[in-house]
């Protein structure tokens, strides 16, 4: 019987692993199903993570051997290689690897740390031919920083997200030529200093309000029509762009991979696509937890590990005292809010403080994060600059929860 | 006069910057970028990640970085160094690749752990 097993060995499996044994826990089981440990940080090779946590700045790889340098000083199982099958809500993890075979084990608690996946063409129905030479962005920076494959000489992204714009920088410096990036939104998806440093230092021009409107080639890719669109988002007739290219990367959103989730018949929220979570990470069925992107996508890895952090110690917690009973405060997004996590919020599990993330549905200025419960105010927080791109997080004080009934409600207030 | 977007922080500032009077930076809303305003324009620097090849390891590429920041008009002559050298694993996080790339003063380094595979 393990106290703890955790499904995932990306930053948050390892993230949450590590707080688990730090508070106690002993007998801890990561299953991974990859090779090693490190999820898709292994692959982002390029500098910028690690400001928060650390203090300073580090790539992918380096952010990633820190958390399995501290997670192999201690004593955390390790299953690499292995696939978890089912979990279920008795807490017994069904898997199958390749030393093990088919193995099901019984734990106390179990976090859910399983990350997301790309979108891929089929998620955005683009028309034209299906030859070889459509890639997501994420698999060509696997063929690009781990494989050492090139996958293409001639390239348009679709999708201004940051893997987007970091894969148009890396394919350059690996000689290919990237003719356009594309994005259907009239903003980039991704850090301002991204697009400083991946598209105007290489001078690839930028093309917003703008998708993919057809692919050609029999074999492969040979040409991607561009148009530009209007404000609903539908093609513009007469715009059309054709550029010669032998590839095209997608960059076009990410999805929390929640298969055992569901299975399990765990709640899930429409608006981040994860499971529901309470203020310590946990799920709608007591004693598992989850976190990180399988929860909802991060920018920052450095707010992964904070949260997953957190629902470590909330496992170990749990397996001393169990379930975390009281009154429920139901967390709403109100207008310019997209989504908040947690969703819900137990009064009595909130000790000082209770963080609150979330994300805002356009581009705003100067503004006001109002946090209410019916006609009460019940705090306010100022910002300079949001948006869709860019996570927030706000600091509840614990004692302003009690002026709360029933729900709270996070809105964006512009100047 | 030029114009450029702040990279420091999210805030992503709009500086413009007067070459004519000692790089004067406006439009910032903080010290950090005024300070990034006059060295991009007078030496912009990055730091540069990518990989080099690796034998005798997992996977044939091992990830490495400038460990620190090189002038942005070395990008290429690094890259160029970079595809002459072939690692053999064991390789650790923070090995020295080559040592004072292209004269930049920077050492290229090894930025993951690549054990010996059998």
């Amino acid at each position: 019987m393990y106290d703890l097993i955790v499904v995932g060995g990306g930053p948050a499996g390892l993230a949450a692993a590590l707080a688990a044994w730090e508070k106690g826990l002993r007998k801890v089981l990561i299953v991974e199903r990859d090779r090693e440990l490190g999820g898709i940080l292994n692959q982002c090779i390029h500098n910028g993570f690690g400001l928060h946590h650390f203090k300073e700045e580090l790539t992918g790889p380096e952010y990633a051997g820190r958390f399995i340098s501290m997670v192999r000083s201690t004593g955390v199982e390790i299953r690499l290689d292995t696939m978890v099958l089912e979990v279920t809500r008795d807490k017994k993890v069904r898997m199958v690897g390749k030393l093990t075979g088919y193995r099901e084990e019984q734990a106390k608690t179990i976090i859910l740390a399983m990350g997301c996946r790309e979108r891929t063409r089929g998620a955005i129905a683009i028309p034209g031919t299906r030859p070889a030479g459509v890639f997501t962005a994420g698999a060509a920076q696997r063929y690009v920083n781990m494989e050492g494959w090139l996958p293409g000489k001639r390239v348009v992204i679709l999708g201004s997200g940051d893997i987007g714009l970091i894969m148009a920088r890396r394919m350059t410096l690996e000689g290919a030529k990237v003719l356009a990036c594309v994005e259907v939104m009239p903003y980039s998806g991704g850090l301002n200093r991204n697009i400083v440093q991946c598209l105007q230092d290489f001078d690839i021009p930028l093309y917003l309000s703008h998708t993919v409107t057809e692919i050609r080639g029999e074999k492969r890719v040979e040409q991607v029509v561009v148009s530009r669109v209007d404000e609903k988002r539908r093609p513009i007739p007469g715009t059309e762009m054709v550029f010669d290219c032998d590839t095209l990367l997608l960059s076009v959103g990410l999805i929390p991979e929640n298969e055992l989730t569901r299975q399990a018949g765990i709640a899930i929220d429409p608006r981040t696509n994860g499971p529901m979570v309470y203020e310590n990470m946990e799920v709608s069925v007591p004693g598992i937890f989850a976190c990180g992107n399988v929860c909802h996508v991060h920018d920052l890895v450095d707010n992964v590990s904070a949260e997953s952090l957190r629902a470590g110690e909330a496992a170990a917690e749990y397996v001393r005292n169990g379930d975390r009973a009281g009154q429920t405060l139901t967390v709403k997004n109100g207008p310019g809010v997209s989504y908040t996590v947690p969703q819900k919020i137990r009064r009595e599990g909130v000790k000082k403080n209770c963080g609150i993330y979330f994300r805002v549905n356009r581009v705003c200025r100067d503004s006001e994060i109002l946090v209410t419960s019916g006609e009460t105010l019940i705090a306010k927080y100022n910002r300079s600059h949001l948006a869709p791109g860019e996570m927030e997080h706000i600091v509840l004080p614990g004692v302003l929860l009690n002026k709360a009934e029933g729900e709270i409600s996070l809105s964006v207030r512009e100047a | 006069m030029k114009e450029l977007i702040c990279i420091v922080c999210p805030n992503g500032c709009h500086l413009r910057v007067d070459e004519e009077k000692d790089y004067l930076v406006t439009g910032n809303a903080c010290p950090r970028g005024a300070e990034y305003g006059k060295t991009e324009l007078q030496n912009p620097v990055r730091v540069i990640t990518s990989t080099v090849r690796c034998r005798g390891g997992a996977y044939p590429r091992c990830p490495v970085k400038t460990n620190r920041p090189v002038p942005k008009g070395k990008i290429w002559s690094v890259m160029e160094a970079m595809e002459q050298v072939s690692l053999s694993a064991p390789v650790k996080i923070g090995d020295v690749v080559i040592e004072n790339i292209c004269g930049t003063g920077a050492d290229l380094v090894a930025t993951r752990n690549m054990e010996k595979e059998n």
